[in-house]
């Protein structure tokens, strides 16, 4: 349990730091394996240093604890960041990361909660997780337990149905235990979201559904951190929502705002570039 | 008293079974939750809404999300049945169950009503032709349908005691009682209601009673009938199949199409052990339409006399 008050005290700088951890250890993972999703891995990576070192509560060497914030990866496609986060925050050995994709590794190409310790739920198939979440989050309540469900949708999934489906069953049951982060990087596989299929403004549609909505930078460490502890104090039965405008491929020059990086692994010219650029921190 | 002496006018639907056996199992223990999505009139849970609120979720219509919420609720330790119509547990939810549920194998039990052709007059949209055939070929589903209503409690029972996902298949209309309150059901091992020797007959769901009638027929005429009521598709009990093989020809009847369901699931256990003979009879991989239940059941040789017909062309 130590370590789980311990990460709570971290500073907005170590937060920081922690970010360019998981981002280089994402690039790692992909580049180890010559497969997976670096752009949207790279855009999340400061919301997933946020929530894994600071926000949530969780127990490495209990990584089933009852009375855990449970995560939810909607968008499963960029696992390689949650690993990293997993892996840092000791939920498995770090150097297991080099078996990204294969056989036998609990880092599946998609989250597999049956492989890998810290995984709360199997994702991969857009637009389910939030779902799940959702579930999480009524068994929460009805079972007065104080943990929170965190769930990441990418603004591409939302063109998915099932996701208002599941938002307006957060609004009915009044899960304010319950905060989804878009991560909106406006570039889907085939190019930008705007030209594929529009999501107009995600902030009046999730609050229209009903949720405390707020919009962020989601590149800004101080902006995540304050955005979190304003939507935790309010328990006012109201679902939370926080659309982080990202970069996808954020931090690496030549991935960002790309979309075909959106799941292609680097060569080895690009890795090194890309560790480089992502070690001297955001610009 | 033999079940082919039984007074077979007495009936109900199998929704009432799993209506009934719900509240009861909802009380007994906390963790069963309900959800719904808008039609627990017609599935029967309404005696669960209002007697335990707090274990009930309404999603209205939305099925997909069900799905996913119910593998939610189940890593929390909560054991879910999501309870709809038979087309739209199989086929609307399929690659949320799949995804969520069968992958990480998750308790959630998805019970339907509706099963079959019962829909009748509702139509092909409605009618659930290749619910038990789809959902048996994804890996960890278990795929159930009583054939009356105390054998539908037992096994709504015990689905709700084994871990994993289970699928489980209820008829809209009434079909006769034939078990006795207190038969014993387990999941996976068929239910011998009549040892033979010229032919097996092996049925499931509401057509047990058909194949009770024809076995009935059959055996005036002096052919000796052996005949099971596999009420698990998969697993299937394969050792019951096997042990038809002595006697090597095998007519399998159900509501449902004669493609990936009870009749194909036996064929590949003859196939495999290479001998015998199956007919199955079944709906003809066809759309039903809206007509009476029983017209439909005929436009499919689902009758008691073909299987009458069949059984003696077989031996």
């Amino acid at each position: 349990m130590n370590e789980v008050t311990k990460m709570k005290e971290i500073s907005i700088e170590e937060l920081k730091e922690k970010a360019i951890q998981l981002r280089k250890t994402a690039l790692t993972m992909i580049y180890g394996a010559q497969s997976g999703h670096p752009g949207g891995s790279l855009s999340a990576a400061d919301i997933m240093a946020a929530l894994y070192f600071k926000e949530m509560n969780v127990d490495p060497h209990n990584p089933n604890w009852e009375d855990r914030d449970r995560f939810v990866l909607s968008k499963g496609h960029v696992c390689p960041i949650q690993y990293s986060a997993l892996a840092l925050r000791g939920f498995v050995p770090y150097e297991t990361i080099y078996t990204l994709r294969e056989y036998g590794s609990p880092f599946q190409g998609h989250p597999d909660m049956k492989k890998c310790k810290g995984i709360d739920i199997s994702t991969g198939s857009l637009g389910q997780g939030l779902s799940c979440g959702v579930g999480m989050a009524i068994a929460g309540k009805r079972d007065f337990k104080d943990y929170r469900v965190f769930a990441l949708v990418g603004d591409g999934e939302c063109q998915e149905g099932q996701i208002w489906e599941a938002a307006q069953t957060a609004v009915k049951y009044q899960l304010d235990n319950l905060v989804v982060f878009v991560d909106n990087n406006r570039l889907q596989i085939d190019g930008f979201c705007d030209e594929i299929m529009p999501l107009q403004d995600l902030e009046k549609k999730f609050d229209a559904f009903g949720f405390e909505t707020k919009r962020i930078n989601g590149h800004s460490m101080e902006e995540i951190v304050e955005t979190l502890d304003e939507v935790k104090v309010a328990k006012n039965g109201r679902p939370k929502c926080i659309i982080c405008d990202t970069v996808k491929g954020k931090g690496v020059s030549f991935m960002e705002d790309v979309a075909d990086w959106h799941g292609v692994a680097p060569n080895e010219e690009q890795y090194h570039q890309a560790m480089e650029e992502v070690a001297g921190g955001l610009r | 008293m033999s079940i082919l002496e039984k007074d077979l006018t007495v009936k109900k639907a199998t929704r009432e079974a799993f209506g009934d056996e719900i509240v009861k199992l909802g009380k007994e223990n906390k963790n069963i939750y309900v959800i719904d999505v808008d039609i627990a009139k017609s599935c029967k849970t309404v005696n669960f809404i209002k007697q335990l609120p707090d274990q009930h979720i309404n999603v209205g219509i939305a099925e997909q999300n069900a799905a996913g919420l119910a593998a939610g609720l189940a890593t929390t330790g909560k054991i879910p049945f999501v309870s709809t119509y038979a087309v739209f547990g199989s086929l609307r939810m399929l690659e949320q169950i799949r995804q969520e549920v069968c992958y990480p194998n998750l308790n959630v039990k998805i019970a339907c009503s509706h099963g079959g052709l019962t829909p009748a007059n509702d139509g092909g949209s409605h009618q659930a032709i290749e619910d038990m055939g789809v959902l048996r070929s994804v890996p960890n589903m278990t795929v159930i349908m009583g054939a009356d209503y105390y054998s539908t409690r037992k096994l709504v029972e015990q689905a709700a005691k084994v871990y994993g996902p289970v699928y489980l298949r209820f008829t809209r209309d009434t079909v006769p009682i034939i078990y006795d309150e207190n038969e014993e059901f387990t999941i996976g091992k068929a239910k011998k209601i009549k040892d033979g020797s010229d032919i097996a007959i092996i049925a499931n769901g509401d057509t047990v009673r058909l194949a009770l009638e024809a076995t009935k027929e059959l055996e005036k005429q002096g052919i000796s009938v052996k005949l099971l009521d596999m009420h698990t598709i998969k697993p299937l009990d394969r050792e019951a199949v096997v042990d038809c093989l002595n006697i090597g020809k095998i007519i399998t009847v159900e509501d449902h199409n004669i493609l990936n369901g009870l009749g194909s699931a036996v064929c590949e256990v003859v196939a495999e052990e290479g001998k015998g003979t199956v007919r199955r009879i079944g709906v003809q991989d066809q759309f039903g339409q809206s007509a009476p239940y029983e017209k439909l059941l005929e436009l499919n040789g689902i009758t008691t006399e073909n299987i009458i017909k069949t059984a003696k062309e077989l031996i």
